[in-house]
């Protein structure tokens, strides 16, 4: 079995996360495009242990610890986003210019 | 000079001596420790209860004790020795500094401890309440730490040393009260006449130096009394700038004009000044270099005789037409300075130092009498006293001691000190110094007496209510008093002459005339002087008129003038000495130095200056400066441009990052 229209797959989920974060002006979008990323990496992982099959499933593991982290990852970045909505009453990301100088 | 029948005790045994054991070798922490007391009370004397006055009495009585000790050994067993301590060498010769324990210095020793104790005990109760109190003090102890330097020195750079840390000393105390230009003036007066006076003692020190090799004492007067003819051939001319030297702290004629000016300062000082610390220091030099005149310097001995003698008649004149009571013990002093000097003339070492011992104690003892006067009646002019006999008992009669011993009266001590200088002048042959001396002797009993009635009979003419002084100012003259009665008694011809013995143990060999028993002529000759003076005193200034009066009997108004104007001697220096250099030479010195010194320093400043303005300009601030100006505001110009890229557009940030990736990504593509 090939591993090509797997990554093929996945190269065209990161692209689609690309787009997303790079679009889209609601904050909420902008996270879930980041957990497309996240996903598409995900399943890079997963091939490349299948295709290399590796007993010890390090690619395995490393996608259970991403998607954890991308848990919570999404947590902090959810709470951060509801904050900035409660102040300024938007989730437009061009809005948010706390961090210019 | 006649030196027949004079004998040497050293040479014939009868003096013995040991090396004193421990206490001489620790004899250096009585001349260290005044200057450590000094120190001490420089800088925690103000925040003491008797404000540094216990220092300086502790340091003083330590002094005082540790000589008795010395002094002790000496009268028991003999004391010579000296310690050297070497601290390098200019080419061949040796830098030593050390201390001498020998029947001459401990002598010393013992009458700047005692004398000192007691003027100090009065010092604390005379000066209470006066300005500058603590500094006073330091002085003071200084004053007595010099002299212990100048009196315990081997070498003739210590010498030398002391003599001048003694003239610092002496300008300071003077000038204690220096907000009154006259006293800083007597100040002044005695310091420059003293430096004077040391340019002598300083030519004469390289002199023999230079030609003997050494500057240790003991070694040059070895070689002057062992036929060594380098020191022969300058003898006389070294031996003639010694004594300038001793003349000008001794107060001899024609530098002795200092000395009464020298009453400006506190009275204590001028009791230390007179009887211990200063004025003795040149008799010293003259007893310390004894061995030297005599042995080949005899004609420059003459010379000292002839001073000596015209100094003890001289001041003594003067002092009859004193009003001022400081004043008439002040020349007393210059004139017994001059028999003391008269006495080393003639030769008789252990006289003059016999009536330096004595002298110590009864013009310690006048001149604290004077100052609980003066403390009493606020003036120190006799014309304003009179009748203070009842109002300060104590006073008086330590006075009248005072008096008595310095008249020369038997059985106290000038009676016994002055004899023997007379003696010695009829011995050597010397019988015109022989009659002028006498006739000193009456002077001497004349003034005194006169100052007496002047000062403690007849009506009191002052202001308000003299009254006794405390018993701190009245106990040193009580003990002072019982010396001037027992001083003497410690060497009386014939029957105990044990004060030869003590000074003149000592390395270098005394050769002189002791007499066996009294000389009646000269005893008869000087106790009649002695006497007359005193009666016809007493007859002008109380029989025939009341003591105010008394000096219109006697005013025979060309001498009176002549005497008032002190010979004119002041004033001569003034228009001879003073003035020329104060006007012209002064004046020259003050033109080449505005224009030709100060020309070329303010020259070589303009230089200087506009050479710092070249660099400061050029270098500095068009150089470093703008380096370091254009750094800073290089990076801030370029701060300013680059953080436009800060947005905080997240996105943005995302694109340049995406951006960057491909950019990296591609190139490692492509150059792998």
């Amino acid at each position: 079995m090939s591993a090509q229209p797997f990554l093929i797959a996945a190269a065209g989920l990161f692209s689609m996360g690309i787009y997303g974060i790079l679009v889209r002006r609601n904050a909420v979008m902008v996270l879930l495009s980041i957990e497309l990323i996240l996903n598409a990496v995900n399943i890079n992982f997963v091939v490349f242990n299948q295709m290399l099959s590796d007993v010890l499933l390090n690619g395995q593991i490393f996608t259970v610890f991403i998607i954890t982290i991308a848990a919570a990852e999404v947590g902090i970045g959810l709470a951060i986003v509801l904050m900035l909505f409660r102040n300024r009453q938007t989730a437009n990301i061009n809005e948010f210019d706390l961090m210019k100088w | 000079m006649v030196v027949n029948h004079s004998i040497n005790l050293l040479a014939e045994g009868k003096i013995s001596y040991t090396d004193g054991g421990i206490f001489a070798e620790f004899a250096w922490v009585i001349v260290v420790l005044p200057f450590i007391a000094a120190l001490l009370i420089t800088f925690f004397g103000k925040n003491l209860p008797l404000k540094g006055a216990e220092i300086a009495l502790g340091s003083v009585f330590f002094i005082f004790l540790y000589s008795c000790i010395l002094f002790y050994l000496n009268v028991t067993q003999g004391v010579a020795s000296e310690f050297f301590i070497n601290v390098g060498s200019i080419g061949s010769f040796q830098l030593e500094f050390g201390w001498v324990v020998d029947g001459l210095s401990i002598m010393m020793y013992f009458v700047v401890g005692t004398v000192s104790l007691l003027v100090f005990i009065y010092a604390t109760n005379y000066m209470e309440g006066e300005i500058r109190y603590t500094f006073f003090f330091t002085s003071l102890t200084l004053f007595a730490g010099s002299m212990l330097v100048l009196v315990s020195s081997p070498t003739l750079l210590q010498l030398l040393i002391g003599w001048e840390l003694v003239g610092v000393c002496s300008y300071l105390l003077i000038g204690h009260y220096w907000e009154e230009k006259e006293n800083s003036s007597a100040a002044m007066k005695a310091f420059i006449t003293n430096k004077v006076a040391d340019v002598g003692l300083m030519i004469g020190i390289i002199i023999l130096a230079l030609t003997t090799g050494t500057l240790r004492i003991s070694e040059i007067l070895y070689q002057a009394t062992h036929d060594y003819e380098a020191i022969k051939s300058v003898a006389y001319i070294a031996g003639i700038l010694i004594f300038i030297g001793a003349m000008g702290k001794s107060a001899q004629f024609p530098l002795h004009v200092w000395l009464p000016d020298a009453m400006a300062g506190p009275t204590p000082v001028s009791a230390l000044m007179h009887a211990a610390t200063m004025v003795t220091a040149g008799v010293y030099l003259l007893g310390r270099l004894f061995p030297f005149y005599q042995g080949i310097a005899h004609e420059a001995l003459d010379i000292v005789l002839v001073f000596g003698v015209i100094t003890l008649f001289g001041a003594g004149l003067i002092a009859i037409v004193q009003d001022d009571l400081k004043k008439v013990l002040a020349y007393s002093t210059v004139s017994q300075l001059g028999y003391m000097v008269t006495a080393m003339g003639s030769g008789a070492y252990t006289a003059g130092l016999f009536h330096l011992w004595t002298h110590a104690f009864f013009k310690a003892l006048l001149f604290l009498g004077a100052g609980s006067v003066i403390h009493a009646v606020h003036t120190n002019n006799m014309s304003e006293m009179g009748g203070l006999r009842k109002e300060m008992p104590r006073t008086f009669m330590t006075f009248i001691i005072g008096t008595v011993a310095l008249a020369g009266l038997p059985p106290l001590a000038g009676f016994f000190s002055k004899d023997e200088i007379l003696a010695s002048l009829n011995h050597e042959g010397h019988t015109f110094f022989f009659f002028v001396a006498v006739a000193g002797a009456f002077i001497t009993a004349f003034y005194m007496t006169r100052a007496v009635l002047l000062t403690f009979y007849g009506e009191y003419r002052g202001h308000g209510h003299p009254h006794e002084s405390d018993s701190m100012m009245t106990t040193p003259l009580l003990v002072l008093a019982f010396l001037a009665v027992v001083g003497g008694w410690v060497n009386i011809p014939g029957i105990y002459t044990g004060f030869t013995t003590w000074v003149t143990t000592r390395k270098n060999g005394i050769i002189e005339y002791h007499p066996e028993s009294f000389d009646y002529f000269a005893l008869f000759s000087g106790l009649s002087a002695g006497l007359i003076g005193i009666g016809l005193a007493y007859y002008i200034y109380q029989v025939i008129s009341e003591p105010q009066n008394g000096d219109n009997r006697i005013k025979i108004q060309p001498v009176w003038r002549i005497l008032e104007n002190k010979y004119y001697l002041d004033d001569f220096y003034f228009k001879f000495i003073i003035d020329p250099i104060k006007i012209t030479f002064a004046k020259a010195v003050d033109k080449f130095n505005t224009e030709i010194l100060d020309r070329f320093i303010n020259n070589f400043g303009n230089a200087a200056s506009y050479l710092g303005g070249v660099v400061y300009n050029r270098l500095d601030q068009g150089g470093i400066d703008k380096a370091l100006n254009l750094t800073s505001t290089g990076t801030d110009t370029l701060g300013s441009k680059v953080k436009l890229i800060q947005t905080g557009k997240t996105q943005q940030y995302i694109m340049y990052f995406l951006t960057g990736v491909i950019v990296i990504s591609a190139l490692v593509l492509l150059v792998l």
